[in-house]
């Protein structure tokens, strides 16, 4: 009906799973459990099931445990431009026809790629569960058979014009690589954007897509959730029909420790763009997801730069208006994490100055800490977002599949809020100073020709 | 062909544990997509529908899944309203309306938001003035005593207009920097001109936003603000008797009085078609948006465009997309729109096109519009119904996209069970409708085509195209001499 309906097959930088699910208890009232049925098929498929009947709709997401951080140096992007291919149609689905059969049933559909997980989803009318199933087991266990370099080439060419459309030509877009690129040394996963280089791109073989197909896209490495309006008996049958037969594939091999990152020194870069004005990014290495900091640091994220009375926007957007916009988030994944804080001067105005009242202001939080009302309202945020998450049978799908895959088990939203609820102020302060107080990237994103207005280690600058 | 069974022969260990599991629930032919059954009734919550005394509607829909509502008070004027030389007003407006009340201060109305873990977000539009609360029921209370006080007693303090000013002037220097935003912009320009509210920005022009005062800001709230020309719309946990009971503590007071009425001149006529290109010196995409005066949403022809549309480029599966994305790799996306407002808005063809690709991506728009106007092929008609028809559900799960479904409802004054009836007004639609309205609307030989991207890379090929002549624009729209 209108232009938003055209799938955009997002690409996620970062996995922020712990921004949006939080809270055992809001202001007294109960966040309800999602109950759940979990269960393995002998091939080893996870499968997860939900019952949900207030809407005649269902879910089906499907995750392979695999991502960007699973890639090869010189095949960066790959994992992604693969779940671009996993829509081409597989031995029994014509070219064309997966989009057509799914829409015309009345069915959204769409995928996305991190740096630790590949999810695909279709949110479906109930009557249509078993297209769902047929179209997922197909794409799981039959998609070589049917596999060209054709289809290869096609999504090649959308994956290099999606990185266009949110890389190149954006302004701005291509901080992250530059970062991620200084932060981590060159063997660590995360040290490459999810989207990929444009030159990694192009060297994707047909080679490749069998290889990494017959490694990662196997039953023993995925895991099927189903949430909504469905019958577990009708569901379980269908699930045990459709993918029951598909066969075991070899035992997955995942990276579990990544090499130490190391940064001696602040590092200060510059990246020249097609922009009107610099922006300042500042980037420190931090924790994993779900570990013991990591709540701490994403309401230290929220205190630091997320509204109006946040220290950052306070000070330099609303009180000075020396600065049009500013940022912070703790991004915490499967196996590191990274700080981030971000600002934008107005027009005229110096990054030296901006600096001088960013490092005040983080200096100030290590040395005071933080207010119990700052803290509070933190927290509160995070508290109302984790209800948004589970008004939708797809929100659901993905809580259950989100704790099943970072820690293991899918009934762990009570635990998880715990987490935000007992950080304390002299927690966030220690956090602050922990990882804050270390050495960092900082990124100067300049007008083209201006490259003398970075911010250097003297804060010189014009 | 028996896939499970080959399946299983290249299983080797997994073969046994497998083969019982299929055989204990039965073998499934995959050679054929299933046969589903029929797809569940669509049962669309019932709308209550009250009025206070001084003419403020309420719409009421009760959905007890999840201790949350949603609040949006629609006010009928947006920036069609904005006074002649002073477009912004609307946008800017609203904007302001968190910025302070006769008792509450800017960052006082900021800490309540995130201390009570709500949203509250204003909204101008062409055609409304929005204010929507998303709460956790709660903190129902307090909430709604903060969403009336924004509501109804904005300051409009000059301290803080003039820093949203300064701001809004910076996003008017930073949307340089965006093809896209350059294209939403030049194409209403072209498309209206001067003298149609449509042609200009919603969010104003660095002139118009610079001579604007608070008191011209206050004027438009005064004259458009009123309960006479405003709906709530209400959905989530509540009990109906008890919110109208509450609404009308907070709203009751809000005093009745006449809105202007609005006039909308004649969009300019439409010329031969022409490709308006703006440069982006080493832009790596064109931005391009295709496209013609369209239709009011009080169209009678609603449902065949929305059908006709939902083939051209209106899902994934459509002809745009397929052919541009799909089939090409031009784009990573290709669709299309019919912006109905309460006069004639745009239909609008676009993507972003690989820069060296964008000739061969505009013959292949030409191609498609060009292609809609023969008759569409019964199969591909029966799709697009059926996509529109049996996603409907699915656009009522969450409180927030039901209080959004309402919205033109209560806009556009359509009748109550207008949803109940989709499906059946959908079915209507005709081959002949459709072929009828993709005549009479698209009409190739009369399209703007703006063009946003990389001038010395894209002119001379577009030009070689001969799909029209070329004229270079500035980021304003203006002709470049």
């Amino acid at each position: 009906m209108n232009l938003k309906n055209r799938r955009a097959r997002l690409v996620t930088f970062g996995y922020l799973i712990a921004s949006v699910v939080t809270g055992a208890t809001l202001w007294g009232q109960s966040i309800p459990r999602i109950q759940f049925e979990k269960y393995k098929l002998p091939n080893g498929l996870e499968v997860i099931l939900h019952e949900d009947h207030s809407t005649p709709i269902v879910a089906v997401d499907t995750w392979y445990h695999v991502g960007s951080g699973d890639e090869e140096l010189g095949r960066t992007g790959f994992a992604h431009l693969f779940e671009h291919i996993m829509f081409m149609g597989s031995q029994h689905v014509p070219v064309g026809a997966f989009d057509q059969l799914l829409e015309s049933a009345g069915a959204n559909n769409n995928g996305s790629t991190t740096e630790d997980r590949t999810n695909y989803y279709e949110t479906l009318p109930s009557n249509a569960l078993a297209l769902a199933l047929w179209l997922d087991s197909d794409r799981m266990g039959f998609l070589l058979p049917t596999m060209d370099l054709a289809k290869v080439n096609l999504q090649r060419d959308v994956v290099k014009n999606e990185r266009r459309q949110r890389v190149d030509n954006v302004p701005y877009g291509r901080a992250d690589e530059v970062i991620l690129a200084a932060l981590y040394p060159k063997s660590h996963p995360y040290s490459w954007p999810v989207i990929g280089s444009m030159a990694d791109l192009s060297a994707a073989s047909l080679n490749d897509v069998q290889n990494f197909f017959k490694t990662y896209y196997t039953p023993n490495n995925a895991t099927l959730t189903i949430a909504g309006d469905f019958d577990p008996p009708v569901a379980k049958k269908l699930v045990a029909q459709y993918f029951g037969a598909i066969p075991r594939g070899p035992e997955v091999k995942r990276r579990a420790t990544v090499p130490t990152v190391l940064i001696p020194r602040d590092t200060f870069l510059v990246l020249e763009d097609k922009v009107q004005l610099p922006r300042l990014f500042y980037t420190w290495h931090s924790v994993k997801g779900f570990s013991k900091d990591d709540a701490a640091l994403d309401l230290l994220a929220q205190i630091l730069a997320n509204d109006k009375n946040s220290r950052l926007y306070k000070k330099l957007v609303y009180e000075m208006q020396t600065a049009q916009s500013v940022g912070a988030f703790q991004d915490g994944s499967r196996l590191d994490g990274k700080f981030q804080v971000n600002v934008t001067p107005k027009p005229g105005q110096k990054v030296a100055d901006i600096d001088k009242v960013v490092q005040s202001e983080i200096t100030n939080v290590i040395a005071n800490g933080v207010t119990q009302r700052e803290l509070q309202r933190a927290q509160n945020v995070y508290k109302a977002s984790f209800l948004n998450r589970l008004a939708s049978v797809l929100g659901k799908a993905e809580v259950l599949n989100s704790y099943n895959y970072f820690v293991g088990n899918p009934d762990f939203v009570q635990q998880d809020a715990a987490r935000y609820e007992r950080v304390t102020a002299a927690d966030v302060q220690r956090v602050a100073k922990t990882y804050l107080g270390k050495p960092k990237i900082v990124l100067t994103v300049v007008p083209e020709g201006k490259k003398e207005m970075m911010l250097t280690a003297s804060g010189g600058n014009q | 062909m028996k896939p499970l069974r080959a399946v299983g022969m290249m299983a080797g260990l997994g073969l046994l544990a497998v083969q019982s599991v299929a055989s204990a629930q039965g073998t499934v032919d995959r050679t054929k997509p299933p046969e589903l059954g029929p797809p569940p009734r669509v049962s669309l919550p019932p709308i209550l529908t009250r009025q206070l005394p001084n003419g403020l509607k309420l719409l009421i829909v009760e959905q007890h899944e999840l201790p949350l509502a949603d609040f949006v008070l629609l006010v009928g004027s947006g920036g069609t309203a904005d006074p002649a030389g002073k477009t912004g007003v609307a946008n800017l407006t609203a904007s302001m309306l968190r910025e302070g009340t006769t008792t509450r201060k800017s960052l006082d109305i900021a800490d309540q938001i995130s201390f009570l873990g709500i949203s509250l977000s204003p909204q101008a539009s062409w055609e409304s003035s929005t204010l929507s609360l998303h709460t956790p029921t709660a903190q129902l209370d307090s909430a709604l005593a903060l969403f009336a006080d924004v509501a109804l007693h904005p300051s409009f303090p000059a301290n803080e207009f003039e820093r949203i000013k300064k701001n809004r002037l910076t996003e008017l220097l930073q949307l340089r920097d965006q093809g896209p935003a350059i294209a939403n912009l030049v194409f209403p320009a072209i498309l209206y001109g001067n003298a149609h509210p449509y042609g200009s920005p919603l969010s104003g022009t660095e002139s118009t936003v610079t001579s604007l005062s608070t008191s011209d800001l206050q004027s438009y709230y005064q004259a458009n603000f009123k309960p006479n020309n405003a709906t709530l719309i209400i959905v989530g946990d509540v009990n109906p008797a008890q919110i109208e009971q509450k609404i009308n503590a907070l709203f009751g007071s809000w005093q009745r009085g006449d809105v202007p009425q609005l006039t909308y001149g004649e969009p300019p006529n439409a010329s031969a078609t022409t490709i308006y290109l703006v440069d982006k010196p080493g832009a790596a995409q064109s931005s391009f948006r295709i496209g013609a005066v369209g239709v009011p949403r009080s169209t009678k022809d609603y449902f065949a465009l929305t059908v006709m549309n939902t083939i051209l480029g209106g899902s994934f599966s459509s002809r745009l997309n397929q052919n541009l994305r799909e089939a090409r790799g031009y784009t990573y996306g290709a669709g299309s729109r019919f912006d109905m407002r309460r006069a004639a808005g745009p239909f609008t063809a676009t993507a972003e096109i690989v820069s060296a690709k964008s000739d061969s991506a505009l013959l292949q728009f030409m191609k498609e519009l060009n292609g809609i106007r023969q008759s569409v092929p019964a199969d591909e008609l029966s799709r697009a119904k059926r996509y529109l028809q049996l996603q409907l559900p699915g656009n009522f799960e969450t409180t927030q996209q039901i209080a959004a479904a309402l919205v033109p409802v209560a806009l556009y004054g359509l009748p109550l069970d207008y949803y109940n009836n989709y499906v059946q007004s959908v079915e209507n639609v005709t081959q002949a409708d459709v072929n009828r309205v993709a005549q009479q609307y698209i009409n190739p030989g009369s399209l703007a085509i703006v063009i946003v991207g990389d001038r010395k890379t894209i002119e001379q090929g577009l030009r070689a195209t001969n799909v029209g002549p070329i004229s270079i624009r500035d980021i304003t729209g203006q002709i470049v001499q």
